[in-house]
This record gives C-alpha cells, sequence and structure tokens, in this order.
C-alpha cells in the first residue's frame, strides 16, 4: 500500500511539471464560466460585430449557437446575423482573405479554436493590452503580441491608453525595456471595470467556440461517475462476498 | 461424448433452460468452445494473492477495445487528406452527434493506454514476471509496446494540426540517421520529400488496418504464452509447484473466473471513472493529452518554437536530445528501447519478487522510475543548456540501471565491483570528455556528480557491505493476509 502511495504521488508530479512556462508579460485571470448564458449571448453579441468584420469562425454554425445560447432561429437573424444567409451557415466573415492579406499583410486568423491554442488568459490579457505606438502602422501595439498586425478594434470602447516601460540595466552596461502598467489617455465609452466585464464576455464567447460541449460535458460527467459509484459499490459486495471463500 | 461421463456439478448455462445446453453442445461438437472457456478463464487458475498492480493487464485490453471501437466510428467521418482533414476532425467534434465524446474517449484512451502500459511494465519489472520461464511473455510485452509506440505516432499525425505536422517532421527524420541509406529510407516512408498528403494517406492506413492487426495479433500471443506458464504473482513464486495431489490444481491458485473476472470489474469500473473524469472535465489535460498548438491546422512554412511529441514519448525524446550528435542521439533512442527486450537476460536474479531482494535493488528501481518521469518531464521542456544537461546526466542513469540489474544478478566480489565502478565512471568521465564545452565547463563539472553519486551508492557501497546486495528468504508459498504473519514454509535462499 505505501508503494502504491509513492507512486501515485510521483506520477501526480507528471502534470504539474509538465505545465506549459509561459515567457513574457504576466497574464491576468480570465475567469471565464462559460455556463453563464448572459455572458456568452453578450459575447456573441461584441463578437459578430467587433471581431467578425475580420475574423470568421468557420467550423461554429450559427444555429448551433442559438441552441447552446437560448436563442431562436429569428432571434439569430436579427442579433447575430448581419449579411443574411441560412441559420445553418458557418461564422464567416464577410472580408476576403486575399484583400485582407493586401491590407494587414496577413490574413486574420479563424477563431473557432483560439481559446484552446493560446488560452483564455491569453486572449482577455490581448484584448486588454492594445496602446498608443506612433511606430506602428495601426497606430497601436500589444504588449502581450508586440508588433501584432491587427488594429485595436475596441478603442471606442475602452478608449486609448499608453503603455509605461521601466528600463533594466544588465550588469554589462546594456539596457532593455519591461513593460510595467498602462495610463489611459483618452477615455472610452466604457469605464475600466465595464470594459473589462466586455473583454470576459469575448474571452466566454471564444471560450465556449473552442468546445463547445463543455456546456454540458460537465453535468454529463458527473452523471457518469455517480452511476459508477454505484455500479462500483454494487460490484464489490459482490466481490466481496464471492472472495469469502479464499483464504 | 461427455454424456458418458457423470456429472459432478450444475453448468450455469443449464439453469436458463434446456435449448442453450443442447446449442452449447451443437457447437461444442464442431467448435472448442467449451474447452477454450475452461483453459482461459473458468479453471485458468492464477494465484490468489494478486494485489493492486495486476489490474493494468485486463485493463489494458479493455482500452483497447476502446480504441478500436471509437476508431472504426471516428473513421468513418474522418478525411485522411491534407485538404480535409483537420476540418473533418472539427466536424466530428461539432456536427457529428456524440463525436466530441468518440473523440475524446479516443484520444483520453490514447494517454491512458500508455499510463496503463507503463504501470504494467513497471509491475512485471518489479515482481519479476519478465524471468524464466516467462521471457517470451515480456518479449511480446515489448513488441506490443513497440507497435503501440508506432499506432500512437501514426495516429497523432491524423488531426494534422502543427504539432502533428512538425512532431512527425522530427521523428521521420530520425530514419535519416541509418549510415548511408538514411536519407532514402525517410523519403520512402514518406513517400514524399517532405510530410505530405501522402504521408497523411498512408498513416492513416496503417494506423486503422496494419498496427491495430500486428497489436491484435501480438496480444494474443501474449495471452497465449502467458496461460501456458501460468501468472507471476508478488511474492514471484511459482503456485504451480504446490499442487493438490487428488486434483492438480495448485494450491495457491483459484480459478481466473469468477474470482479474478469480478476483481477486475471493480478495478475497471474505478478505472473508467477516472476515464471519464478527464473525457469530462479535462479531456485535453492542461494541453498534455491534446496540445494547444494541434488546434491550428499544420503549416509547413510555420515551423513552431517548440516542437516536441506527446508525453508518452517523453522519456525517449530527452535521451534523443540529450546528445548533440543527431545520428548517435538517434542511436541512443534505439538502445534505450531495445534494451528492455534484453531484461532477462540482464537481470539474472533468481530471486523474482522485489519483496525478497536486497535493499540496493529496490532503490534502484525505485530510482529507475523516477528517472523515466523526470526524463519524460525534460522531454517536454524547451531544450535549454540547464535541461540538455540534466537529460545528459539523467540518461546515463537509464542505461545505468540496466548495469546494476545485471551487477545484482548474483552476489559479486570487491573487486568485480570496484573495477565496475571504475569501468563505469570512465566510459562517462570519457563522454564528458569527448562533448566538452569550455563554456558549460562548471555545469557538467556539478552534474557529474549525479552518475558519480548513483555509482558510489549502488556499486561502490556493496563492496563495503555486501548484506545490501543479499536478498531475504523467499517463501515457499504465497503470502496471504491470513497467512502473513505465521511466515509458513519459508526456506532460506
Amino acid at each position: 500500500m505505501k508503494n502504491i502511495i509513492v507512486f501515485a504521488l510521483l506520477l501526480a508530479l507528471v502534470p504539474l511539471a509538465a505545465r506549459a512556462q509561459d515567457e513574457g508579460v504576466k497574464l491576468q485571470a480570465a475567469n471565464v464560466d462559460v455556463s453563464n448564458t448572459a455572458s456568452l449571448q453578450r459575447g456573441a453579441k461584441f463578437f459578430v460585430n467587433y471581431c467578425m468584420g475580420c475574423h470568421s469562425a468557420q467550423y461554429v454554425r450559427y444555429n448551433r449557437v442559438g441552441q447552446d445560447l437560448g436563442l431562436s432561429d429569428p432571434q439569430l437573424e436579427s442579433y447575430l446575423m448581419f449579411g443574411g444567409g441560412k441559420v445553418t451557415d458557418t461564422m464567416m466573415s464577410a472580408m476576403p482573405q486575399a484583400d485582407a492579406v493586401k491590407w494587414f499583410g496577413v490574413a486574420p486568423p479563424d477563431l473557432s479554436l483560439e481559446s484552446r491554442i493560446r488560452g483564455d488568459d491569453w486572449i482577455y490579457t490581448y484584448l486588454k493590452s492594445f496602446y498608443l505606438d506612433p511606430k506602428s502602422a495601426t497606430g497601436v501595439n500589444n504588449t502581450v503580441f508586440p508588433r501584432v498586425a491587427m488594429p485595436d478594434v475596441l478603442w471606442e470602447l475602452q478608449g486609448t491608453q499608453r503603455a509605461v516601460f521601466t528600463t533594466v540595466r544588465n550588469p554589462d552596461g546594456s539596457s532593455y525595456q519591461v513593460f510595467d502598467h498602462f495610463e489611459q489617455v483618452t477615455p472610452g465609452k466604457m469605464t475600466p471595470a465595464e470594459f473589462d466585464k466586455a473583454a470576459r464576455d469575448i474571452t466566454s464567447f471564444l471560450a465556449y467556440m473552442g468546445d463547445p460541449v463543455k456546456l454540458t460535458s460537465l453535468t454529463l460527467g458527473l452523471r457518469v461517475i455517480g452511476f459508477l459509484v454505484v455500479f462500483f459499490i454494487i460490484a464489490y459486495l459482490l466481490k466481496r462476498e464471492i472472495w469469502k471463500k479464499v483464504h | 461424448m461427455s454424456n458418458e461421463e457423470p456429472k459432478l456439478k450444475r453448468d450455469y448455462l443449464d439453469v436458463t433452460g434446456g435449448w442453450l445446453h443442447g446449442l452449447r453442445e451443437w457447437i461444442d461438437a464442431r467448435f472448442p468452445m467449451s474447452s477454450t472457456w475452461k483453459k482461459h478463464v473458468a479453471e485458468y487458475y492464477a494465484p490468489k494473492n494478486f494485489n493492486f498492480w495486476y489490474f493494468f493487464g485486463s485493463i489494458a485490453l479493455l482500452i483497447l477495445v476502446n480504441q478500436i471501437l471509437t476508431g472504426i466510428f471516428l473513421a468513418m467521418n474522418y478525411q485522411p487528406s491534407a485538404a480535409g482533414a483537420f476540418a473533418s476532425v472539427e466536424y466530428i467534434m461539432r456536427d457529428v452527434n456524440w463525436g466530441w465524446l468518440l473523440r475524446y474517449m479516443h484520444s483520453v484512451g490514447a494517454s491512458l493506454f500508455f499510463v496503463v502500459v507503463y504501470l504494467h511494465m513497471f509491475r512485471g519489472v518489479m515482481y519479476g514476471s519478465f524471468k524464466k520461464p516467462r521471457e517470451l511473455i515480456w518479449i511480446l510485452g515489448v513488441l506490443i509496446y513497440v507497435a503501440l509506440m508506432a499506432e500512437a505516432f501514426m495516429g497523432y499525425l491524423l488531426p494534422w494540426g502543427q504539432m502533428s505536422y512538425w512532431g512527425a517532421n522530427v521523428i521521420l527524420s530520425l530514419f535519416g540517421a541509418i549510415p548511408g541509406i538514411g536519407n532514402t529510407i525517410e523519403t520512402w516512408i514518406k513517400g514524399d520529400f517532405g510530410v505530405s498528403g501522402i504521408t497523411l494517406n498512408r498513416f492513416f492506413a496503417l494506423h486503422v488496418v496494419a498496427v491495430p492487426l500486428v497489436i491484435l495479433g501480438l496480444v494474443l500471443f501474449h495471452l497465449i504464452a502467458l496461460h501456458e506458464v501460468g501468472s507471476n504473482n508478488p511474492d514471484g513464486v511459482e503456485i504451480k509447484k504446490h499442487k493438490d495431489p487428488a486434483t492438480g490444481i495448485p494450491l495457491d491458485g483459484i480459478p481466473f473466473h469468477p474470482y479474478y473476472t469480478m476483481k477486475d470489474i471493480c478495478g475497471v469500473i474505478v478505472f473508467i471513472a477516472i476515464f471519464s473524469a478527464i473525457i469530462f472535465f479535462a479531456p485535453g489535460m492542461h494541453g498534455l493529452f491534446l496540445e494547444p498548438s494541434n488546434f491550428e491546422p499544420a503549416n509547413p512554412l510555420k515551423t513552431p518554437p517548440d516542437i516536441h511529441p506527446l508525453w508518452y514519448f517523453g522519456p525517449y525524446y530527452a535521451i534523443l536530445r540529450s546528445i548533440p550528435n543527431k545520428d548517435l542521439g538517434a542511436l541512443a533512442l534505439l538502445v534505450a528501447i531495445v534494451i528492455l527486450f534484453f531484461l532477462p537476460w540482464l537481470d539474472r536474479n533468481p530471486v523474482k519478487s522485489i519483496r525478497y531482494r536486497g535493499p540496493l535493488y529496490r532503490w534502484v528501481l525505485v530510482l529507475f522510475a523516477v528517472t523515466f518521469l523526470v526524463l519524460g518531464y525534460i522531454g517536454m521542456q524547451l531544450a535549454t543548456l540547464f535541461w540538455a544537461e540534466i537529460g545528459q546526466r539523467l540518461s546515463e542513469l537509464y542505461f545505468l540501471f540496466f548495469v546494476a540489474a545485471w551487477v545484482y544478478s548474483r552476489s559479486r566480489s570487491r573487486v568485480f565491483l570496484v573495477s565496475t565502478f571504475v569501468v563505469v565512471m570512465l566510459i562517462i568521465s570519457l563522454l564528458d570528455w569527448m562533448s566538452w564545452v569550455p563554456s558549460i565547463a562548471h555545469l557538467k563539472m556539478w552534474s557529474w556528480l549525479i552518475p558519480f553519486g548513483y555509482c558510489v551508492i549502488f556499486l561502490l557501497w556493496p563492496a563495503a557491505m555486501p548484506r545490501l546486495m543479499q536478498p531475504k528468504p523467499v517463501p515457499e508459498r504465497v503470502r496471504t493476509k491470513a497467512r502473513h504473519g505465521t511466515q509458513a514454509g519459508v526456506t532460506a535462499e
């Protein structure tokens, strides 16, 4: 028994140790809750208004979003589908990819699986980390994704901000800049707290799109495990009864 | 026929009525159904002292069935082409009814297959199940393990994500390390000059048809060989040595059915509960079972910053990377796997179970398990100077386990132990000297203490205290809870 415990502890260390280490800017916790349908609905609305001008979610169907977020087909058509089409269509951006490459130098990535590639915290922090940078073609830069080609589409909501860097000196006399904090330059339509909430809503919606079954798998999993617990008790009692004869 | 001999006990099939009994007799006259069932299940006598570690064989079989069944349904919806593969996986995840469950059962199942197989193999080493007369069971088992690695590697290309693509590129380039014909073989396997849709197509064929057939055949042989010689047990004593003179049944054996079928069902339920918890709550296992960069479609023009295989290949990947020369690294990787086949002839100690081996062997085996786990961790990290160095030292410890297992085969003289120590340390120091880089001299000298300390403890120490290698007396019969305290029938080794 002692050996088993030691071994189990060693095994438990593996996933802990294998957690990816991220370098660079410290990410803020998104704390998304995909069971919060209202948040997902707001996120969906932000997504079609601010993201889908350029980005698609080519694997996500409107009516699936409707089903999962409690929206009827007419609601989908009036709130989420601005370009017409059928509710069974996937969420494709109207912007031609070839034009996007011409305008931004790179095609905007599909966002269906963005939360699974980058993680929720990355998206949340990224959305909040645009700052004014006159050297950039779009006029903005991002601390999480330096020299990103994407313009700050949420500036109207967030307002504009400036990044304050501190200089760190190496022992050999050279120095480099480290991001310290942001300073608001012009206010947006939203207060910082409201904007945090909006960024969280968008992140929630992206998290939902990355793995739509998250909404149901939690309760289904609890039921399955509940059944297995009952099954185990019965099986174990039977085993004990049968094994009584063995000494 | 069987009517001539008097029936001693009622068969459970008779309970259900006459026609089923008749059907059974009809089949038995044409096919060895009842006799096969008896030989391999109902009258297969297994030692009665199996513990926790003996669950993993049947669980591995369960996962194999899971992989085949879910794989069939996945193949119905998957498109093996560079253009369609990634999208078809997302189609399965989103548009196919319960497709997400099938896919997660398959991907989580693959990782748990390795967890279970590693535990099963560790059990075999711990209780000496690879030793005479079970060498062939072990060899067949290692063959299954190698086939499983091929199966997992090919399966991992199929989602056609970034890590699928680049991981396959790295691993397939290892074939280029074969002297002379390496590049030809690499191109032949890929079917192209780089990993492409052609590679994907053939990997699909191999993954769903060829390798599963090989695995099923090997598993069958593994079981036939096991049932021929009988199972080992945590005490490492042969139950066939003490049989009931009247029936010929081993005194410490119990029929596999109903005893172990029932016990295994309990183990299987616990396993399925853990399996379900991962599938439903954390199918990606925080990037360990499904890597984040594999949710991005394969892009031959964009190399990801860090390429590494999935966790179950981590230890071997760390061994590969621990040697700065690619050809030698590939050789070390090959030797690390091939050496497993030779374990029965390296560790020749007649005492099977770790319960009765000397204290040093116990520690050397625990350290081997730890080394394997830490190597797995290193295989998942960016190859920094520090991790490369530690990886190199732990790779040395990986191979030193097999040296120690060979040394501990019997009691050794002082001269033998000291000279083995000197030879091993000379080889390690020579390797260091050959790969000497002044810029990391400090790190290298510091880390040299790792194999040095290992060899001092496991090779020099027993020269001073021979009893550290001395096995304990092995009981004549298996110990059970009832018989635990009395030590009945203990013989001196």
